[in-house]
């Protein structure tokens, strides 16, 4: 199978020798194992170093006005329930009503039979309506019903779409199945964005990251995401590390710049903020923003009111003043 | 969007830092009879302290104190005794370790991120690791019974003040001998600390005595004829001149000297990690460190692009008030140094070299340098040549292995090296022909008590850590081991 068939549709040609890997399965897999290697201790060493920046006064509360505009509120329950979805969408919103002026969420994320109950709670909000599609979360099934999947998100009104990669493709070497699927998925978005889910956990290597993020980017991926967070370990500063260097590199390249949204494993302020030290030092300060960084989470964003009020209010206040929804 | 760090400065009041500090001689605090000298904070340029130093009546009593606590209690306790004593400084270390950051920054200039994360952490280490061999000498391979030297005299440089203490003063007492120490004159105040820890940790008087004062007292203290065994850490001048004044008076000596060590980056390397680890081969301490990675050899098929990688990566350093927490790069430790630095950069810039530096924002007071790299520099120059102990970066292209090697190996030094390859055959075989007696794999300036640490050449003889290091305080003539 050749790849060019569904080459990605892009308004800027891309340089020679990018648009060459895609040429065929051969030269995607030439191009990918071009890359260079990434030594786990150094990038590890790396992450951890940075984990130790102190973000105190100003910048905190600034960090955490980012963060909470960053995160894509989500739920993917076999449980989920229009009463669910609704409280989601009210929180996302409206994140602590004693403090309206807190940012409302980037999105909040939902399986794609939720979509609709979302869109009509968020019409008009500004927080955007993410699903997840493509089989997800193991993404084991034909193309066909992956599409239809994404087409049923993307009718219903979804602005994003999360889709997985097929990780057994993967992994057996078959590159150009993985490229395509991403490229007709892209097409089938639309309007939508698009947001490739690589599931680092069972990539395992920081060499697979790299090669997976760089397949993705090529096929028209608008985020590389790490994690469906059904699969431990989730996001890590390392693998975010690794995509963060990749979409500036992309960037420098061809002067397109990609989003990155780490996803699972973030529970707390602190972890946010560290992810956000990393986006700022790794990938840029223009990356600081949520049309281009986001969080997978769902319980981060108490953790980054309750810190945000203890900002404001000098003192910590205790779970029981912040909604669970 | 913009985000700034706002500024997170570690209080300095936890250093507690006293007016004057005296000499440590014989168990006790006492006035030296010397000049007293002030100690500075290089990171503002300000007095920190007063030091009393001392006269060549003050080295006879450490010395004659340390042969007292030789021969009557350190030579002759038991192994296990002498390793509770290393043992309870460890712990001492750990516990006020905070604190010791603190003083070291404060006299030193290095970022507090280096010294809370590497530095005392490291020093714990080296007693920890030295107190588990004090009743296990038997096993180092030197015969059923090695036996101490007797008085050490150590002399220890400004860029690691407490380290470089750890690293003299940890591997003596292990193996039973006494001590009598001079730092330096521009970083005296961590290792006065650490007297009171070893005060406060019952050490017998005279186990460890402390000397302050310039040059003069070091090279007092070596040619004091109450010495058996003379340790030296410093410049590959003052080293040579050592080694001339003990020649055949049968002093045990070890130099660890000067350094222009090669980071060698193959086309094949990881090359995000290989600009992390040049970063910190060369601008970790502000790069006087003697085993820094100053000539970066880079295979010219990847130059252009990887050293434009670099030097954006260098434009992300954090460099400032070394008391900041979130500072990558602090500042020069003495006016003196950053006098010599800048000397050779402008002998660098005479010689044709093209120099970049980050476009970093100094601070007005204090002795600071932007980071900087000597791009399209040749073998001949005198930055190529010459340590600068600083924060400059001199950057050569090879185009083989064996150029590699060949361009490595062409110093008078050998201390250090490092070598960046995905390929372990190659990694290896590198490794096998480098003339350097530290050699990183695919990392750099990465320190354990376990690993022997020491130099080729005029880099110096002789090793510190591991068991190397503890054999540079035995007896190993082949009398002894047989004895």
């Amino acid at each position: 199978m050749t790849t060019r068939e569904v080459s990605p549709q892009s308004a800027d040609p891309l340089p020679s020798h990018l648009s060459d890997a895609t040429a065929d399965e051969a030269s995607l897999r030439r191009f990918l194992f071009g890359l260079p290697g990434v030594d786990p201790v150094g990038i590890e060493q790396r992450a951890a170093g940075l984990a130790t920046r102190s973000i105190k006064r100003g910048s905190k509360l600034a960090a955490l006005d980012l963060a909470i505009s960053m995160v894509d509120l989500t739920t993917l329950e076999g449980a989920d329930t229009p009463g669910k979805v609704c409280n989601l969408a009210r929180k996302a919103m409206l994140p602590d009503p004693d403090n309206p002026e807190t940012p409302h969420t980037a999105a909040i994320c939902v399986y794609p039979d939720m979509v609709p109950t979302a869109v009509v709670e968020l019409r008009g909000t500004g927080v955007k309506v993410a699903s997840v599609a493509s089989a997800f979360p193991s993404g084991r099934s034909s193309l066909d019903v992956k599409l239809a999947d994404t087409k049923i998100a993307v009718d219903a009104g979804a602005d994003e779409i999360d889709m997985v990669i097929d990780r057994g493709a993967f992994l057996a070497g078959r590159y150009g199945t993985v490229f395509s699927q991403i490229v007709a998925i892209k097409q089938a978005c639309g309007d939508a964005r698009l947001k490739v889910i690589l599931e680092t956990g069972e990539l395992a290597t920081y060499d697979n990251v790299r090669r997976a993020s760089w397949l993705a980017l090529l096929a028209g991926a608008d985020f590389i995401k790490t994690s469906t967070g059904k699969i431990s370990p989730a996001a890590t500063l390392p693998v975010v590390h690794v995509m963060l260097q990749a979409v500036k590199d992309w960037k420098a390249q061809t002067g397109v710049q990609r989003a990155v949204k780490p996803a699972g494993g973030i529970r707390t302020a602190k972890d946010a903020i560290r992810y956000l030290v990393a986006v700022r030092e790794v990938a840029g300060p223009e990356w600081l923003d949520s049309y281009y960084f986001r969080f997978g989470a769902s319980s981060v964003l108490n953790d980054l009111i309750m810190q945000r009020r203890a900002q404001l209010d000098g003192h910590y206040s205790g779970a029981d003043y912040v909604t669970v929804d | 969007m913009k985000w700034e760090y706002s500024p997170a400065p570690e209080s300095s009041a936890i250093a507690d830092i006293n007016d004057r500090y005296m000499p440590f001689i014989d168990g006790a605090f006492k006035e030296g009879s010397g000049e007293d000298r002030d100690t500075i904070n290089p990171g503002t340029g300000e007095k920190l302290s007063t030091i009393s130093t001392v006269n060549a009546g003050d080295i006879d009593r450490a010395v004659k104190a340390a042969r007292r606590a030789y021969e009557n209690v350190w030579s002759t306790m038991p192994g296990a005794e002498r390793g509770k004593y290393l043992f309870r400084i460890a712990r001492a270390i750990a516990e006020r370790s905070r604190e010791l950051a603190v003083v070291e920054t404060l006299d030193n200039g290095k970022p507090i991120k280096e010294t809370r994360d590497f530095d005392v952490p490291a020093v714990a280490q080296h007693f920890f690791y030295h107190a588990g061999w004090a009743d296990k000498l038997q096993h180092l391979g030197l015969g059923s019974a090695p036996q101490p030297l007797g008085v050490a005299g150590q002399v220890i440089p400004w860029n690691f003040p407490l380290l470089m203490a750890a690293w003299k003063i940890a591997p003596a007492l292990a193996a039973g001998n006494t001590v009598v120490i001079k730092p330096a004159e521009t970083t005296p105040l961590s290792i006065l600390v650490l007297a009171e820890i070893i005060a406060d940790a019952d050490l017998p008087p005279g186990v460890v005595n402390i000397i302050t004062g310039a040059g003069d007292v070091g090279s007092m203290l070596v040619n004091h004829p109450g010495i058996d065994k003379v340790a030296f850490t410093g410049s590959t001048a003052v080293g040579r001149r050592i080694q001339r004044e003990l020649a055949g008076t049968g002093r045990k000596i070890t130099l660890e000297l000067g350094g222009k060590g090669a980071n060698i980056i193959f086309e094949d390397a990881a090359q995000d990690q290989a600009v992390e680890g040049i970063i910190n081969g060369i601008f970790f301490n502000q790069g006087q460190v003697c085993c820094a990675g100053a000539r970066l050899l880079v295979q010219e098929s990847i130059a252009d692009e990887f050293i434009e990688r670099l030097k954006q990566r260098v434009e992300t350093l954090r460099v400032g008030d070394p008391m900041d927490k979130n500072t990558d790069v602090g500042a020069i430790n003495s006016k003196a140094q950053l006098d010599r630095i800048t000397a050779l950069i402008n002998a660098g810039i005479a010689e044709g070299a093209e120099l970049w530096s980050s476009s970093c924002l100094l601070p007005k007071n204090g002795y600071y340098l932007s980071p900087s790299i000597f791009t399209s520099a040749t073998p001949s120059m005198r930055i190529a040549r010459e340590e600068i102990f600083g924060p400059v970066l001199t950057t050569m292209t090879f185009r083989t292995p064996d150029e590699a090697v060949t361009k490595a190996n062409n110093s008078p030094y050998g201390l250090s090296a490092g070598v960046w390859t995905e390929k372990g055959s190659r990694a290896m075989g590198m490794a096998a022909s480098l003339r350097a007696g530290v050699i990183w794999d695919n990392t750099f300036n990465r320190f354990d008590p376990a690993a022997s640490f020491g130099g080729y050449k005029e880099s110096g003889f002789g090793r510190e850590g591991g068991p190397s290091g503890l054999a540079a305080y035995l007896d190993t003539d082949d009398e002894a081991v047989v004895r």
